[in-house]
């Protein structure tokens, strides 16, 4: 077993009397391929965030490869793909290139500037994600699908260990939804980089991850019995959302 | 045709003009980036605020301007956390509150008088050595800034989330930023005209969005169009007898449509 990256332990959350997330527990490995899944307004971005320090939970606590996240300062080392990244301002100026390097910071540390060593990451990251030779468009005239690209590349440019991804496919076609997957599944097989992914759509990585965590009713569901289990009260949720029908996992 | 630059006040007219052309689009582009094309407008009636204040305490004017418009910063940006979901509602609140506190002060002042006139409007003839002291040094400030911290403001103007979560000090830079913002309009008032400077930080960024290819070349050239502008502005308005500000604006606003239509011909082709 790979060094854990992350650990929750009795983790608890909510807005006002109503609890996400309910005394959840669970480890993030080293070269896992995690699928977060679970029905809208399971807690499923709540736990992403936690995970990121982007909220904290009201109980519990969270250790980032074994440092109390409190006093982590090793964000280069974390990769995040937010839910509506590709919902930037499209009008914004940046060029591909100038979007990328953005992510230098944890590498260059503040008031730090950009120089040729710099460059050639960029370069690299763009290379990784098939994106290279638009590295001088403008962002916000590319399709969903390679503006997606552009912020894997992004993510990739600090070398994180892990990836966070919050329902990534979504607003991409059918063919980028494809090649997407092939994409995490380089990164994770060959780069050896952990990913965590948020998704509704269980059909599509059912077959990629090594791991499926499974919200509902603010608990979480692990192993392929408690989800056998949940995906009962879980596949009923998702009928009364008149949303996707549930394939849950066969191992 | 340059006989003008001769006479001392045109060679300070022109020092400080083209220093805040080189300043007001440099902040101006982060400004508007991050949608709070407003914040201009609320600084500038805080300065003010802070002249009519200086006028009735007996303080240089641009001092007065530089506290006020600088505690206006800081209360936007303690606003805009407890607000965070309407980052407009704290520079509006501080914008009512900067006109009531300056309408007050002006009429206990009372300093409706032309040196008042020249801070609203602009002056070319207004602008004294000690202005000058005072505007380059702010301005040397904000140039080192932006050198130094560019790549902080582009992320937290793309990203402001992911900046933070890349550990970035978001909140201090943001506070940081504003009282940038601040500077530049104090900079700017003493020739530009307090109801004009953030014009100067708007116009000539919207100018190079119609054409830029880059963040970095919307920079270059939103500069370039406001030394354009300061340029003509000053020319004309010595030889017009013009407000400075009203010309160096129009000037920038002429440019803008200049670009609209060679844009709309170019595409007809």
């Amino acid at each position: 077993m790979g060094q854990e990256i992350i650990r929750v332990e009795n983790i608890t959350f909510g807005y006002g009397k109503a609890k996400v997330l309910d005394n959840v527990s669970t480890g993030i490995v080293d070269g896992d391929f995690i699928g977060i899944v679970g029905p809208n307004g399971s807690g499923k971005s709540t736990l992403l965030k936690i995970f990121l320090g982007l909220i904290k939970p009201q109980n519990g606590t969270v250790r980032v490869f074994d440092i109390d996240i409190e006093k982590f300062n090793q964000w280069g080392k974390i990769g995040y793909i937010p839910q509506k990244a590709t919902s930037f301002n499209q009008g914004f100026p940046a060029t591909v290139e100038e979007v990328v390097s953005a992510n230098l910071y944890p590498i260059i540390g503040l008031a730090g500037h950009i120089k040729k060593a710099h460059q050639e990451m960029v370069d690299e990251s763009l290379q990784t994600v098939g994106m290279l030779e638009y590295k001088k468009n403008i962002i916000g005239r590319l399709s969903g699908g390679q503006q997606q690209r552009v912020f894997i590349a992004k993510a990739l440019v600090s070398n994180p260990r892990v990836i966070f991804m919050d329902e990534p496919t979504v607003g991409i076609d059918q063919n980028s939804e494809e090649s997407f997957y092939e994409l995490m599944e380089f990164l994770n097989r060959e780069k050896g980089i952990t990913l965590v992914m948020v998704t509704h759509d269980i059909g599509a990585i059912d077959s990629r991850v090594n791991r499926v965590l499974c919200l509902f009713d603010g608990k979480l569901y692990e192993n392929d019995c408690e989800i056998n289990k949940a995906s009962e009260v879980f596949k009923e949720a998702y009928e009364k959302h008149n949303s996707v029908q549930i394939i849950h996992r066969h191992s | 045709m340059f006989e003008l630059l001769n006479y001392e006040f045109m060679q300070r007219a022109f020092a400080a003009g083209l220093l805040i052309a080189v300043i007001c689009p440099l902040i101006g582009t982060f400004v508007v980036m991050r949608r709070l094309s407003m914040i201009g407008d609320t600084l500038s009636h805080a300065s003010l605020a802070g002249i009519a204040a200086g006028m009735l305490g007996g303080l240089y004017p641009l001092w007065g301007a530089l506290i006020f418009s600088l505690i206006a910063a800081i209360v936007i940006e303690k606003l805009r956390k407890r607000f965070s979901h309407y980052a407009e509602l704290s520079i509006s609140i501080v914008l009512s509150a900067s006109i009531g506190l300056a309408v007050v002060l002006i009429s206990l002042a009372n300093s409706f008088n032309a040196d008042l006139m020249s801070y609203l409007f602009g002056s070319i003839i207004a602008v004294s050595a000690l202005d000058i002291y005072i505007i380059l040094s702010l301005s040397i400030v904000i140039l080192i800034s932006v050198y130094m911290f560019y790549k902080e403001f582009f992320y937290m103007a793309f990203d402001e989330e992911g900046a933070e979560l890349a550990g970035m000090p978001v909140s201090n830079l943001n506070m940081y930023f504003t009282v940038l913002t601040a500077m530049t309009i104090v900079v700017s008032m003493r020739v530009v005209g307090m109801m004009m400077v953030s014009s100067l930080m708007i116009v000539p960024v919207a100018c190079s969005l119609l054409i830029s290819k880059s963040f970095k070349n919307t920079v270059f050239l939103s500069v370039i169009f406001a030394l354009v502008s300061v340029v003509i502005g000053l020319f004309s308005s010595y030889w017009f007898d013009l407000a400075p500000g009203g010309s160096i604006v129009l000037t920038s606003v002429f440019i803008l449509i200049v670009i609209l239509i060679a844009k709309k011909v170019l595409k007809m082709q």
